[in-house]
């Protein structure tokens, strides 16, 4: 599939770094408004499908590789896990302490501010790294095989 | 009826869900379980869940896309010129009807940055509890946030540890590597 028609690359050349930056939003402040590491993980993958359906998937595998995606998905994860971990050792032996918040911020008033609540911005971010990842894997996937192209490879 | 469109959005909801169980058709299908995932979109905000909301409606179109790009080149359907003006004015009426229960619905939302979530009775269970000391205690404003990621994290690293194991298993059955191996012989 070499992609669409020249209206949709232009359109989607410009609307997709839109959608990036609405995705990294939505996961920055996901302590703070409405949303967080699943749904800003699912706008990333979605602003590669908009590459992808609009250029073909030859061009999303140069930007994105499929070895790249798999390191970001176990990154993302082995993150998350590490918080936990980090929470761990820090106090108490409870698995997800929340260190920063209890040691730092403690009796401060930082609430509603961007850098606030601890471990929370950091799990979003790492789910967020997971999921788009892992969504953007499963497009990949589920669309190298269609029933013409493997046709058209073993010709 | 106190809550009219909410009735209506779930008898949507149910009708898409009969519609795509029992349908021949691949596509229409996966179509109907799209207008059934947007209805159950609206009903989150109409309970006034909006985190739920966001996720479920981008869900919905992450997997509408890779659904419907897996089933296109399955299944061939085409509609005749006869029917082509009805589809579009039913589509155009489905739209309008949906952009005003959306209207409706943010009539229904809190206003922004009112305490809606802060319960008036001094309750002393655990859902009190968080709502009355999530901000102080992890400082995320949004108690959802506060919930899933710090109370309840160990739910989320559950579920995130579904989701990895699911696409580990869909890369490693459908890889490109071994199946190009099998037919042409080690």
């Amino acid at each position: 599939m070499k992609g669409m028609t020249i209206i949709v690359k232009t359109i989607s050349s410009w609307v997709k770094m839109l959608v990036f930056l609405f995705g990294i939003y939505i996961i920055l402040f996901g302590h703070i408004t409405p949303g967080g590491g699943f749904a800003g993980g699912v706008i990333l993958a979605c602003s590669y499908v908009l590459i992808m359906l609009a250029f073909g998937r030859d061009y999303t595998e140069e930007n994105l590789s499929l070895k790249l995606a798999s390191k970001l998905d176990c990154t993302g994860a082995l993150l998350f896990i590490a918080i936990a971990l980090t929470g761990f050792l820090y106090g108490g032996f409870s698995f997800f302490y929340n260190f920063i918040q209890q040691e730092y911020f403690a009796g401060k008033d930082t609430a509603f501010k961007l850098v606030s609540a601890g471990t929370i911005p950091l799990s979003n971010i790492a789910i967020g790294l997971k999921v788009g990842a892992s969504l953007f894997l499963v497009l990949l996937m589920l669309s190298a095989f269609r029933p013409g192209d493997s046709s058209e490879k073993e010709s | 009826m106190e809550h009219l469109e909410f009735y209506i959005l779930l008898l949507f909801v149910i009708i898409g869900s009969l519609v795509a169980v029992e349908t021949k058709n691949l596509l229409s299908a996966v179509i109907c379980i799209g207008a059934a995932g947007f209805g159950g979109s609206l009903m989150f905000l109409f309970l006034k869940a909006p985190d739920i909301a966001i996720t479920q409606i981008v869900v919905e179109v992450l997997a509408l896309v890779i659904l419907i790009r897996v089933t296109i080149s399955r299944d061939k359907t085409f509609i005749s010129g006869d029917w082509e003006l009805i589809g579009v004015i039913f589509s155009v009426g489905f739209l309008l009807i949906i952009f005003l229960a959306g209207t409706k619905v943010f009539d229904a939302l809190p206003e922004f940055g009112s305490p809606s979530f802060i319960a008036n009775n001094q309750g002393d269970t655990a859902s009190q509890h968080y709502i009355q000391e999530g901000i102080n205690e992890t400082g995320a404003a949004n108690i959802v946030t506060s919930v899933i990621l710090d109370y309840r994290a160990y739910d989320t690293l559950g579920e995130a540890t579904v989701l990895f194991t699911s696409i580990l298993g869909a890369v490693v059955i459908l890889r490109k590597q071994s199946r190009n191996r099998l037919e042409t012989g080690p």
